[in-house]
């Protein structure tokens, strides 16, 4: 083994250790049949903790496979956020698995390799990882959606996914042939550095406009988020609550890395690409979401939103955006996976509901739980001094320096209009008559939506230290 | 001995803060005692301040209480300015609400909200000390706005009655057209001294003699600072650019208007009569003794600025004389008791302001003095006659009642005479009026202005009114046979000695006040008695020419009041279908005086009515439509209908998908090709 080898090996281990687990759970899943789900779910989180702790103890800053690979703390830390993610869904899952008879093994080991696809996007130090990795992430995700094959809703929202996923890869492979076919290179450093001084070709911005449109696809910023409501409507719960959090933590953290890092001395291109589709998703998800009647769609067009506020601090294009961005994504998996431990308890004798009125007066029957979720509304409402009014605080800060004013002004009146529908669960919740309550929760989505609930209402406390890890983070493209 | 007057000003307030805050749980007993006590107490200290200061040698002085404004050169500090004038207004006010509010006790027995009655009493009372005592021009708006609010407070007293409350908002706003011009004339004064304290612009008040009179001053312009001549602008008003003596003149009228308003002069009249909607003892304190007096007081205070000004001296003239003209005639057809006393206060108002527009300060505080007592006592005896009517005020229900109830009867001849200014010319026989109606119409015939000949006149027509619409009043009530019903003759009662004795102590005021202060506030001891709080040019002689009037002048009042106490006395006593029979002759004049000359139809038609389109029109078209259609309302409508457009995007079809996702790049591939910028 040459020293090279054994160097990359050391900065893969955490993914090495995803791919080689997901590949023995597989093995054990398949010979254990059918009862194998909750062994193969716990050992799938278990894998995943364990990669975590490798990733945070271990895992030093350096490329890897000829600069193929490269680990560094901004990578380091949206590892973290997507592990969370991915682990968090899975615990969420297994209450959710026996009720519904979900129960097949193949979901953790898909969540498995999913993860793997995401963690190596993050990673990506040339074009050809980056795809790679985006397509082992969806090849999984589309399995996962439609998951639920007796369901006619979830194999159709399976089916779309696929599709339209098939459709944005390809619009990305092209963006990057044709960034190859102007710079000559697939490595980021080398691009970057065949862009500086260079002028400006239209091929190759014809390139980073198809590239990013498949990376908006992944984190469903308008005008590519169409498939994203009836996926999130469609698909069994668990699976919308995974969709919600890690995969957006990767692509946004390609997107970051792509256009901060790799397309810098280009700034000014994407920067109006990005300030497009941000206003575009914060709009749309505002009013769009207004009128919603099941609670998984409506937190599709909040996903939306929000992704549009988190590209806020991106258009900034600056060192206080990106920390923005990062602190913005943290808060958006905090509260996301809080409110989808909720959802998941809406639990009627009759199996589960998802429609916002069986949330009537909720404050009655469950007063616990409907205090945390107001917690969470509010917060995804951006009222201080919750957590989410952080999240806008930073982002919008840095749009003002970046002289970004308009941009801000509209981000602050679409949150305006996006209070709306938040405010309006809280008000179904505390005023509306009771129609039934809801089953006890589980221990492991109470602890979820407890943690949650703590950490949207403390945050204040712990963010000194969580905006100082940012800083680091956000200091790796500057 | 400061502290005297601090007692005096403040006991009101005390009592109004204890009976305001804790009127309901102290009980109206309580309430009753606490307010009335205090304000006899104010009372007899004021006597004792009005011999110290205006009988005794005491000179003018202020007293401290506190720093009210500091803010550049405008300085204002919170302090009783005591002189004989300020005295004389606090023997008017404190002795007429103390026994108001001795009186409401009897009055209002039945009545479920005493405490606060007594507590908007004291209130009032106190802003008019305020008003009295003021030693800067603030501090007298501050009283000045003061008595409106109890004003306003006092007539909606029964504010379940809409009458009531259309009468209070009516003074309210009347009286806001009048504050306005007081405001201005303020502001004006400020910026001709640069001071609002009164010691401050009488001193300098000097330098703006207008240029006749300026002649054997040379040595006060001098003085002051004369630096300024005359010619030069000082002060600029609606454009036009003013010297000094037309700066003057534009200050006075806008300190005059507020004074219309306050003392409900014509035009600015219209709220009196309506303001008899509140309890008959607020009708005597307020809308006869004091507060309407305050336009008087003010004139009389700034006498110093007014003596300067001949134009507007002339115009107040003319409008006291129009005034005391014009509410005589209509009292004379009046058939409510409260009313036809109501325009007589206007009526007297008038003679006063004639008196100042003439020169003769004297003679208007004089007959403020005296109108206080009689016109109380009469209000407070219509109220006891009321009271035995069972709440009627129609003198065409009354009638027959002289047997009835007689203490009210000889009270109320008392005040008719005291009004009617029963004396002997030429004598000192005289009921308070006499002395005080008779001074005023000498001093307009000896008055040097344009109008004084016609104020004489007109003083003297109103002369012959007033007796006629007085005597009316006491053979309409009092004589005749009853034309009340059955019922209402049977309860007729005399009313407790809680409400007898404050009218047997007016009706001595109102008997002997002339006859033993006629000397101090006109005669011999003017000089002693007034102490320089009375300003006269050295070319003002009024007061001294006034005793030197042919004895034709001083028989004419008389003759008039005998004339109309004749008719009278034939129209209703010996030949009672003689009125009727006379205004069916002469129906249009009838009607018009009955109408009040047309003034409230007058005014709805010009304000009323247009600002109530200008309001129905805010209303609909500013808030209904855009508002309401462009404001919150509109936006949430045009939040839903953008949000049911959003919503019909996602149509659940594949290739609509697959379409917005490259219509989106080549949008922004194209926007990219253009070179787009922003």
């Amino acid at each position: 083994m040459t020293p090279d080898l054994s160097l990359s090996l050391s900065l893969a281990a955490p993914e090495l250790i995803i791919a080689i687990g997901a590949l023995v759970l597989l093995m054990i899943g398949a010979f254990s049949g059918e009862r194998a789900n909750t062994t193969v779910t716990g050992l799938a989180v278990a894998v995943l903790i364990g990669a975590g702790a490798w990733l945070v103890l271990f895992t030093g800053t350096g490329e890897a496979f000829g600069s193929a690979f490269v680990s560094d703390s901004f990578a380091r830390f949206m590892k973290v956020l997507t592990l969370i993610g991915s682990v968090v869904t899975l615990i969420m899952s297994v209450g959710f698995a026996k009720a519904e008879k979900f129960d097949k093994f193949e979901f953790p080991v898909l969540i498995m390799l999913s993860t793997l696809g995401m963690m190596v996007m993050i990673s990506a130090n040339n074009m050809i990882a980056l795809y790679l990795g985006m397509e082992l992430q969806s090849l999984a995700l589309y399995v996962v959606a439609a998951i639920n094959r007796d369901s006619v809703r979830s194999t159709e929202a399976g089916l779309k996914y696929f599709v339209l996923g098939a459709l944005s890869s390809g619009m990305m492979l092209y963006g990057i042939s044709l960034i190859y076919g102007y710079t000559g290179h697939v490595g980021f450093a080398e691009i970057t550095n065949a862009l500086m001084g260079g002028e400006r070709q239209l091929g190759l911005v014809f390139g980073l406009v198809f590239l990013l449109a498949g990376i908006a696809f992944k984190i469903s910023a308008v005008p590519f988020h169409m498939w994203t409501p009836d996926v999130y409507e469609g698909a069994p719960t668990p699976v919308t609550a995974f969709f919600a959090a890690a995969p957006k933590m990767a692509a946004m953290a390609l997107l970051v890395r792509v256009t901060v890092g790799t397309f810098g001395p280009v700034a000014h291109d994407w920067q109006q690409i990005l300030v497009f589709v941000s206003i575009a998703s914060m709009v749309l998800g505002a009013f769009a979401a207004i009128g919603q009647k099941n609670i998984k769609r409506l937190m599709a067009y909040s996903s939306i939103g929000h992704m549009g506020y988190a590209l806020v601090g991106l258009a900034a294009a600056n060192e206080a955006g990106v920390r923005g961005v990062i602190i913005y994504m943290t808060i958006y998996l905090g509260m996301t996976l809080g409110t989808f431990a909720f959802i998941l308890a809406m639990r009627r004798r009759d199996g589960n509901v998802e429609s916002i009125s069986d949330l009537a007066g909720l404050s009655n029957t469950n007063p616990v739980m409907a205090t945390i979720l107001t917690i969470l509304m509010f917060s995804l409402a951006g009222i201080p001094p919750l957590a989410g009014f952080w999240g806008k605080w930073y982002v919008f800060l840095a749009a003002i320096d970046a002289k970004l004013y308009a941009l801000a002004v509209i981000g602050v009146l679409a949150s305006v209009v996006g209070a709306y529908y938040y405010l309006r669960i809280i008000k179904i919740m505390w005023f509306d008559e009771p129609v039934g309550g809801f089953q006890p929760m589980a221990g492991e989505l109470r602890l979820v939506l407890g943690i949650s609930g703590a950490f949207v209402l403390l945050y204040m406390l712990f963010m000194g230290p969580l905006e100082a890890v940012a800083q680091t983070a956000a200091k790796t493209f500057f | 001995m400061d502290q005297m007057y601090l007692a005096i000003v403040f006991l009101p307030l005390l009592g109004f803060l204890i009976v305001g805050l804790f009127g309901n749980s102290l009980g109206a007993k309580a309430s009753e005692y606490i307010t009335s006590g205090f304000l006899v107490i104010s009372a007899v200290l004021s006597w004792v301040a009005f011999f110290q200061v205006a009988l005794g040698d005491t000179e003018a002085f202020t007293v401290p209480v506190l720093r009210f404004i500091d803010s550049g050169a405008l300085q204002a500090d919170w302090a009783l300015r005591i002189d004989t004038l300020t005295v004389v207004m606090l023997v008017v006010v404190n002795t007429v609400s103390s026994l108001v509010h001795i009186y409401s006790i009897g009055y209002m027995h039945h009545d479920p909200h005493r405490p606060r009655f007594f507590a908007y009493l004291s209130l009032f009372t106190f802003a008019m000390l305020m008003l009295v005592t003021s030693n800067n021009l603030v501090q007298m708006f501050f009283g000045w706005e003061g008595v409106g609010l109890a004003s306003y407070l006092l007539i909606g007293f029964w504010y379940q009655k809409p009458s009531a409350n259309a009468a209070a908002i009516k003074a309210f706003v009347v009286n806001r057209v009048g504050d306005f011009g007081f405001a201005l004339g303020i502001f004006g004064v400020f910026v001709l001294f640069g001071s609002i304290n009164f010691d401050t612009i009488f001193a300098n008040a000097a330098t703006y003699l207008p240029a006749a009179a300026a002649h054997g001053t040379d040595a006060a312009a001098q003085g002051a600072d004369a630096a300024v001549a005359h010619g030069d602008t000082v002060l600029n008003f609606l454009g036009y650019h003013l010297d000094k003596a037309a700066a003057m003149t534009v200050v006075c009228l806008l300190l005059f208007m507020g004074a219309m308003g306050k003392s409900a002069q014509v035009p600015l009249h219209t709220w009196l009569p309506d303001a008899m909607e509140g309890p008959t003892p607020v009708s005597a304190l307020i809308h006869a003794a004091t507060m309407v007096t305050a336009g008087v007081f003010m004139l009389a205070r700034l006498s110093p600025l007014f003596e300067l000004s001949h134009s507007a001296l002339t115009v107040v003239t003319f409008i006291g004389a129009l005034t005391a003209f014009f509410a005589a005639t209509v009292g004379l057809v009046q058939n409510d008791i409260k009313r036809v006393i109501a325009y007589s206060t206007c009526s007297q108002l008038g003679y006063m302001f004639v008196a100042l527009g003439v020169g003769a300060y004297g003679a208007a505080i004089f007959h403020l003095f005296t109108h206080a007592f009689f016109k109380a006592l009469l209000f407070l005896g219509s109220g006891s006659v009321i009271h035995a009517m069972s709440d009627e005020q129609d003198m065409r229900k009354m009638g027959g009642i002289r047997k009835l109830i007689p203490t009210t009867y000889w009270m109320m001849v008392i005040g008719t005479l005291a009004l009617t200014g029963v004396g002997i010319p030429a004598t000192i026989i005289g009921t308070a009026g006499f002395f005080s109606k008779d001074a005023i119409i000498e001093s307009a015939f000896v008055g040097h202005n344009a109008v004084a000949g016609l104020a004489f006149a007109l003083l003297v027509v109103a002369a012959c009114f007033t007796s006629f619409y007085s005597w009316r009043l006491i053979f309409m009530t009092f004589h005749g046979k009853p034309r009340a019903s059955h019922d209402v003759m049977h309860h007729v009662h005399e009313s407790p000695p809680v409400m007898l004795v404050p009218l047997f102590i007016l009706a001595i005021g109102a008997l002997f006040a002339g006859v033993v202060f006629h000397d101090y506030f006109i005669g011999e001891a003017y000089a002693e008695f007034w102490k320089k709080a009375l300003f006269t040019l050295e070319s003002n002689h009024i007061l001294h020419d006034m005793h030197g009037v042919p004895m034709w002048v001083k028989l004419s009042p008389f003759v008039a009041m005998l004339l109309g106490l004749l008719v009278s006395w034939h129209f209703y006593i010996r030949n009672p279908q003689a009125p009727v029979r006379l205004a069916a002759r002469h129906h249009g004049l009838y009607q018009f005086l009955l109408n009040k000359w047309y003034f409230d139809e007058l005014y709805d038609f010009l304000f009323v009515r247009a600002a109530k389109r200008l309001g129905y029109f805010l209303w609909k078209k500013g808030d209904g439509v855009v508002i309401d259609g462009l404001g919150p309302d509109g936006i949430s409508a045009g939040v839903i209908d953008v949000t049911d457009r959003v919503v019909k995007l996602q149509t659940g079809y594949l290739y609509h998908y697959a379409f917005a996702m490259l219509i989106g790049v080549a949008a922004l591939a194209t926007w990219m090709m253009l070179g787009g910028s922003f």
